[in-house]
């Protein structure tokens, strides 16, 4: 009796959080650090995650008992490494099992810092992200760092690229590099033109192998599965020291009282962790134009309705998504249709075509993939067949000669067999 | 006088009797020697297309007619899918469906399956009573008896009515034979019913097989070959025009052909002849009106001008034809004209075993005797030559051409062959027992001094009865010729019918009639223990369950179903599973799941497509097969138990069929030196190509050598790693492999090569930071 009341106490939380199928947001996060002094220096940004409602589990790396899964379950939606030295996790997890992580569809916040672990330039490489392979190199820009009272090195870097922001991001740590033939990874936060990677302490002899704005220090990466994941170059952009630090870029007059470091991590982590940007399709439905119910095929030259609901999660509940560069293939090898879909604001997106004149087993395929969304990939299978034997004209006006040829003919036979036989 | 009537009558009724229970018996013989299968596997469905059939049927008995009729089958040939009713012969659907149906009204339940895996055997007791009336017509009732049982166990027929073989053949052979006896009939008795009767057979043939062009082209050579040899007669007309315009009419409703009853080449024959009998019919009736004197003069005007409207007319249908670029004829029928057409141009068509060109031990094992039997039958049907026999023996040449070309048209050669060496066999038995009978009761009598049978070059006079179209032909027979010169293959049993009922009887010596009978007995021995040794171990295997025997017993191997089985329980119901073309009918039939491309090999690209898949590298081929959304590749592997019909013999007519459409796929690239081979000579484009990679994955976990039983030899590469595919199911005896393809990856990795040495990344780093120095 009381293993049964234990199971069942060990399954209600199982229980509780498995029905939340409505909410793409992630609920119970790992946060993995070096050691606990993170936690409150970097309190700040995660105190923003806790006020939005993420269940934060904070553990320290090389803690034997951390797991990422059991019985095949993931206890986590998703996870943050704040622990850019480690060598090797305790318990169960290396690298292999954080991708698995990420592939199952599980979100994750990388930072790194200067002398990064292989461990964590390596998950970073895998998810498509290569950071400086001088491990001692960190980004240093003489023109665009930021004013410091008490650093002379340049590495502190004040970045507005790609970002609307009021005041800069301040930067510390390494820079990386990204393919420009990987379309799944994008640069959010890249350095100036001016910057280079390099160790700052000791004297330059070759060119740097990363320059300019092709450095990236911030990257977010949607993977296939819409996994999302965030990678940094620095850990301590997080830290509440820059949340709080005014920054002043070299060259500019504006001094700004505070820096941009928490307004970009709260969209950012908004992102990240699915609080914005996830679509939903549903309801898809097609028929044919005046009916309602949806058959289970179509014929050549039939006149359908396809119609898909998109919603738009806010973070708090599902707004209709509006756009109107939806659009619905009918394919069969190739798209014989491309259809854009009209909406009416209330994310319920339609339209109506004519079944191509070629028969054959179809796809209504939507395949929407835009910059900061999760990618939408529907298809529903449908076949389309020829004309049953009695769906083709029985009378065709240009024949009417033919068939007066061929009764006169039978006609004419009757008579001459009538006159023949009996006319002797 | 009415005494001899009587009995004459008696013996009659007694023959007749007894003909009816041989027959009864024949039926029972023919039906019983097809179930080895079922007795020595199970009541179960063979090789390849019989699935197809069996699937069909199995719609059509769901569904009923019309919904089969306008089937369209979204499961095949994806994402093109299938007009199953436009493009199927529908006779052995139809038949079977019909039989279940009645069974059913009947209150007795078999499934579909059972009325199936039957169908092939009761219409092979069907084919041979229609044998026996079709010989019956050709040379009486003891011939018809003759070819009948021959019929009944000829291997070559057996082999494709086994119980289970459910295919076209099954019914199109009993179609065939009824519809030349229905001709000859016509012929012999100038009726129109039974004309009507033949358009009819004529129309079931045609739903029942594409072989029925032979019909169609046989029949009006027979018509011209009369009307050139002069036998011209208001019989044949009869037997000849309602055929072509009911038959034609006919044929055109069967959805598959359509109007090609009109439009292709293969038909032309009949239309030519068709003018060319009315032509003559002419002819003859304004001969019959007019003076011979008139006539003359007739023929003179006509003649001058009626051919040079001819020879516009045939030079407009000859520009025709030959506008089109295959001349109008369809790829089948012109690697019949031309044996090497298929294999020049079409190497689907000639990379299926059955559309080689057999060879000689393959007559032997089929046709048996009758090979040796049939040159005396034909000698028998030239004494007396009628219109009947002729066509016999046109049609016994034809075939024996076209079965030259093709193996599987030894099919056609089989019941020809069996009416000709029933015909023999009957006059020869007829000869020696006459002589017996004749002999027996005055033995002391003389016996007739010149019957030596083999100097016997004496002519005898013909006696020219050509007025005999009637049922005493074969009482009354009389012999014009012995040519015992051309019977060199066997003398002994082949003494010419020799034998002349005027007043003088020259018989043959009672030893020598006794000898030929027992040696002809021994024939017909051999002949039998053969053929039931051919339908029990040669024909009876499906195809599909194999067993081997080996020194500790009987091994079966079910691996084909093991597979099909595993698909239909572990995948998806709307997954696309890709395999060379073979394996199409068998998996949607029994995994119930869509396939790319299967045995009705009706789009040369997209089977082109698959094989261009199967010979690239893997990355290539995955990307063709993700953009065909295909879910799971199964290859067929015989390396391991010595399978040898396995994908990997197959697979230069895979390279062969892709290269002819998509040009990167070369032949050379797969051979060394002209040789094919997967040992450690093999190309590197052979090593890597996905069937290689397909077959032999993991393959040397097996023995440790990788030692393929099939090729004896052991593989070239033996240790790879899939990056594109993911082995999912190997049946037991690894015959049947099953991948799946992975999924796009998730992540795109950078460029950075991984580190190998976990263990010390400091030492790697150490060293990069070395190498960079120096500069």
């Amino acid at each position: 009796m009381a293993k049964l009341i234990f199971l069942f106490l060990t399954l209600i939380p199982i229980l509780c959080t498995s029905f939340t199928p409505e909410k793409p947001s992630d609920q119970r996060i790992l946060v993995l650090l070096d050691d606990f002094a993170v936690k409150s220096s970097h309190s700040l940004f995660f105190k923003s995650l806790q006020s939005r409602g993420f269940d934060l589990d904070f553990k320290l790396a090389d803690d034997p008992k951390i797991a990422l899964q059991r019985y095949g379950q993931y206890l986590y939606d998703a996870l943050v490494l704040f622990s850019p030295t480690i060598e090797r996790f305790g318990g169960s997890i290396d690298a292999a099992a954080i991708l698995d992580f990420v592939d199952s569809g599980h979100d994750l916040i990388v930072a790194a810092d200067n002398n990064a672990s292989d461990l964590i330039r390596e998950i970073a490489t895998e998810c498509g992200v290569d950071f400086d392979e001088d491990t001692s190199a960190v980004v240093v820009d003489h023109s665009g760092y930021a004013v410091s009272a008490t650093e002379g090195d340049h590495t502190l870097i004040a970045s507005d690229d790609f970002i609307k922001s009021d005041a800069p991001v301040l930067f510390q740590g390494i820079g990386h590099s990204l393919n420009p033939s990987n379309s799944l990874v994008l640069k959010v936060l890249s350095a100036s033109p001016t910057a280079f990677s390099a160790n700052p302490k000791s004297k330059l002899t070759s060119p740097p192998s990363l320059l300019g704005s092709s450095i990236s220090l911030v990257s977010v990466i949607q993977a296939r599965n819409n996994a999302r994941i965030l990678i940094s170059g620095s850990l301590s952009m997080f830290s509440n020291r820059f949340f709080n630090s005014g920054v002043q870029k070299a060259g500019s007059p504006t001094k700004h009282d505070k820096s941009g470091n928490e307004q970009f991590f709260t969209e950012l982590s908004k992102w990240v962790l699915h609080e914005r940007g996830h679509l939903k399709a549903v309801n898809v439905q097609h028929h044919k134009v005046g009916e309602t119910n949806e058959p289970s095929i179509y014929r050549i030259n039939d006149d359908l309705e396809y119609s898909v609901e998109i919603y738009e999660w806010s973070g708090k509940s599902w707004e209709p998504y509006v756009a109107d560069d939806v659009q619905v293939q009918f394919y069969m090898m190739s798209p014989y249709v491309l259809k854009t879909l009209s909406n009416d604001k209330k994310g319920h997106f339609f339209t109506s075509f004519k079944v191509p004149d070629v028969y054959g087993v179809f796809q209504f395929k939507v395949e929407y993939d835009r910059l900061g969304y999760t990618s939408l990939s529907l298809s529903k299978q449908i076949p389309v067949r020829p004309f049953r034997h009695n769906e083709y004209e029985r009378f065709i006006p240009a024949a009417y000669p033919y068939y007066g040829a061929a009764f006169s003919m039978m006609a004419g036979f009757f008579v001459f067999s009538a006159v023949h036989l009996y006319n002797k | 006088m009415a005494v001899t009537d009587a009995q004459t009558s008696l013996r009659h009724a007694f023959g007749n009797v007894l003909a009816f229970f041989i027959l009864i018996l024949i039926g029972v013989l023919a039906f019983s020697i097809r179930l080895f299968s079922v007795i020595k596997y199970e009541s179960v469905i063979h090789e390849f297309d019989p699935y197809f059939n069996y699937r069909v049927t199995q719609f059509l008995t769901k569904n009923g007619i019309y919904d089969f009729w306008n089937w369209f089958d979204d499961r095949t040939w994806y994402p093109l899918g299938r007009v199953i009713g436009g493009t199927v012969y529908p006779g052995l659907t139809l038949t079977a469906g019909t039989l279940w149906w009645i069974l059913n009204s009947l209150n007795i339940p078999l499934s579909v399956e059972t009325v199936c895996v039957f169908t092939a055997p009761i219409f092979s007791a069907f084919a041979s009573w229609a044998t026996y009336l079709l010989t019956k017509e050709v040379k009486g009732t003891g011939a018809g008896l003759t070819a009948a049982v021959l019929l009944a166990m000829v291997p070559s027929y057996i082999s494709r009515s086994v119980a289970g073989s459910y295919d076209n053949e099954a019914v199109a052979i009993f179609a065939l034979i009824f519809t030349f006896y229905l001709y000859i009939k016509t012929l012999n008795t100038g009726s129109l019913f039974y004309a009507t009767l033949n358009s009819i057979a004529y129309f079931y043939m045609v739903c029942s097989w594409g072989g029925y062009t032979f019909i169609i082209n046989l029949i009006p050579m027979h018509a011209l070959l009369c009307i050139v040899t002069g036998r011209y007669s208001s019989r044949l007309y009869i037997a000849y025009a309602p055929l072509i315009v009911l038959g034609t009419l006919l044929a055109a409703l069967v959805p598959v052909v359509g109007f090609n009853a009109v439009m292709t080449s293969e038909h032309f024959a009949s239309f030519l002849v068709f003018i060319l009998i009315h032509v003559v019919a002419l002819v003859y009736y304004i001969k019959g009106i007019l003076s011979p004197k008139m006539f003359k003069v007739a023929v003179a005007l006509v003649v001058s001008g009626g051919l040079a409207v001819c020879f516009a007319m045939i030079a407009v249908l000859v520009a025709m034809v030959a506008s089109s670029p295959t001349m109008g004829w369809s790829g089948r029928s012109l690697s019949l004209l031309d044996p090497t057409y298929a294999s020049k141009y079409i190497p689907i068509i000639a990379s299926v075993s059955e559309h080689q060109p057999p060879t000689w031990p393959s007559y032997f094992m089929d046709i048996n005797v009758l090979a040796f039997l049939v040159p005396a039958g034909i000698i028998a049907c030239f004494s007396p030559l009628s219109d009947a026999s002729s066509f016999v023996i046109l049609y016994i040449v034809t075939s024996v051409y076209f079965s030259g070309v093709m193996v599987r048209l030894m099919l056609v050669l089989a019941p020809a062959a069996c009416i000709l060496s029933g015909i023999a066999l009957s006059q020869a038995f007829d000869v020696f027992t006459r002589s017996i009978k004749l002999q027996l009761p005055s033995l002391s009598v003389d016996s007739p001094v010149d019957a030596g049978d083999a100097s016997s070059e004496s002519v005898v006079p013909d006696d020219t009865v050509k007025t005999d179209k009637t049922e005493d032909t074969q009482k009354e027979r009389t012999s014009k010729k012995s040519r015992s010169r051309k019977s060199s293959s066997e003398s002994v049993e082949k003494p010419p019918s020799k034998l002349q009922i005027k007043k003088r009887l020259s018989v043959l010596p009672l030893e020598t009639s006794i000898i030929a009978i027992v040696l002809l007995v021994f024939l017909g021995a051999f002949y039998v223990v053969h053929s039931v040794w051919a339908a029990a171990e040669a024909y009876s295997a499906p195809s599909i369950v194999l067993t081997s025997h080996s020194h500790d017993g009987l091994h079966v191997f079910d691996d084909f179903r093991e597979a099909y089985a595993w698909l239909s329980h572990n995948t998806e119901v709307d997954d696309k599973v890709a395999s060379w073309w073979d394996y199409g009918y068998q998996t949607t039939a029994m995994a119930n799941r869509t396939v790319i491309v299967d045995n009705n090999t009706w789009n040369n690209t997209h089977i082109a497509t698959v094989g261009t898949a199967m010979s690239s590298p893997e990355k290539a081929a995955w990307e063709i097969f993700h953009s065909l959304d295909v879910k799971y590749v199964l290859v067929v592997f015989g390396g391991l138990v010595g399978y040898p019909s396995d994908d990997i013999n197959k697979f230069l007519w895979m390279v062969r069929i892709g290269g002819g459409v998509f040009p990167h796929i070369k032949e050379p690239d797969y051979l060394r030196d002209g040789q094919y081979r997967i040992d450690n000579m093999a190309t590197p484009t052979m090593l890597n190509c996905l069937m290689y990679k397909l077959s032999y994955y993991r393959f040397v976990e097996t023995d440790g050598k990788a030692f393929d039983r099939v090729r004896r030899t052991e593989i070239g590469k033996k240790y790879f790693k899939l990056t594109h595919f993911e082995e999912v199911f190997t049946t037991h005896h690894w015959m049947v492999r099953i991948y799946k393809l992975k999924p796009p990856k998730n992540r795109i990795r950078g460029k950075t090569k991984k580190s190998k040495s976990k263990a010390n990344p400091k030492t790697v780093s150490k060293r990069k930071e070395l190498k960079r120095n120096p500069f």
